[in-house]
């Protein structure tokens, strides 16, 4: 039987594996990629000990650093069911069952969805969920950006250089994002900006052409060819929802030592209830998190 | 074995395809569908969507960083 098995291998479950490697737990990483939602950024220019650098490089970093270490990682291997049977923690996969004393839950967290028609169907048909990769194809075209942050404002700068014409659609009466973007966007004659807009609908035929959206009451549509949907994020959590304790956001609760509810089971990163998603606290949970499960372990004998 | 990645510069899953088939030392032809707007047409019409990165290995076609449908289109191990 495992010591310990990390689920997921973003920043958090990397900084884990490093740790309980240290520790020389007898354990295993399940994850289906490696970095996680950090491999995917842009541009990184706030991870300590790099003034810059990219996703895909600090990814190959930490991968390095982890696999300074000889030890067990399923990678690829996705995750089916979780339970605790007589003390012990099951981890069924799609291949296999892994038994162990303690869980570390890194599993992260995916980009939010609107959950309105046509959403679904028109996923990677117009609406996309990633400006930095997809905003080029939408050249002179008109489009929407769906969100008041500042992933939705940072969306909107990338796509004024590009599209003809952005619909910027927010939800809220004022945007929450940063002041400078904010600036940036409202001076642009390319964004039309509507406030208190809630999106109803997305419509299309075999590729987007238009949303339906309400605001004062009213309904209205709007036609664009690509819709682009940044309304933060929501945690990886569904295969825990019935294992430990989760707030009303879907993260799983955790206290200063990254502890679940449940004994042996611990949780870090961007899953979690610890506030601020960043690389930087995420990889200082993943720390936290193995020393936890250390310390639990020992306790066990 | 002909291999096209249709891909943008900023892309980071583009990154994380193109890293993957150096690793495993694999010949492709990398096309910038931000600049090339003839490429870009072809990409839609042939994946039938507007995402990148989209590979297309022998005309079998795979659109995101799916890791697991290239190693099984390039027939690698694990």
């Amino acid at each position: 039987m495992n010591d310990l098995i990390i689920l997921g291998a973003g920043p958090a479950g990397i900084t884990a594996t490093i740790y309980a490697a240290r520790k020389k737990l007898n354990f295993l990483v399940i994850t289906k990629d490696i970095g996680g939602q950090a491999a995917i950024s842009a541009d990184i220019e706030n991870y300590t000990g790099y003034q810059y650098i990219t996703g895909p490089d600090l990814a190959k970093k930490f991968k390095d650093h982890m696999e300074e270490f000889k030890m067990g990682v399923k990678e690829g291997e996705e995750v089916v069911g979780v339970e605790k049977i007589n003390g012990t923690f099951k981890v069924k996969t799609d291949s296999e069952t892994h038994e162990s004393k303690t869980l570390i839950i890194a599993t992260g967290a995916k980009p939010r969805t609107l959950n309105v028609p046509g959403e679904k169907k028109f996923k990677n048909r117009g609406v996309t969920y990633c400006a930095t990769c997809d905003a080029p194809l939408f050249a002179n075209m008109d489009v929407a950006v769906i969100g008041g942050g500042n992933s939705a404002l940072d969306a909107t700068l990338q796509l004024m250089k590009i599209a003809n014409r952005i619909f910027l659609i927010n939800i809220n009466p004022s945007f929450r994002g940063d002041k400078v973007m904010i600036e940036k966007v409202e001076k642009s004659d390319k964004v039309v900006t509507l406030h208190n807009a809630k999106t109803l609908e997305i419509l299309g035929d075999k590729m987007v052409t238009g949303i339906k959206l309400e605001k004062d009451g009213e309904q209205k549509i709007l036609n664009v060819q690509g819709v682009f949907v940044e309304i933060g994020y929501v945690a990886n959590s569904d295969l825990v929802a019935n294992l430990v304790e989760l707030n009303k956001r879907g993260e799983v609760v955790v206290d200063e030592h990254c502890k679940t509810n449940v004994p042996g089971i611990f949780a870090a990163g961007d899953v979690s209830n610890a506030p601020y998603k960043q690389i930087v606290v995420a990889a200082g949970d993943g720390a936290k998190a193995a020393l936890s499960a250390y310390e639990y372990l020992s306790r066990l004998g | 074995m002909a291999i096209k990645v249709y891909s943008t510069p900023t892309c980071p899953y583009c990154r994380v395809v193109k890293d993957f088939l150096k690793q495993n030392k694999i010949e492709f032809e990398d096309i910038d569908v931000a600049t090339n707007t003839e490429a870009a047409k072809e990409m839609v019409e042939k994946s039938g969507q507007m995402a990148v990165p989209v590979l297309d290995i022998d005309g079998t076609i795979i659109v995101g960083a799916d890791l697991k449908a290239i190693k099984k289109a390039l027939d690698l191990e694990g």
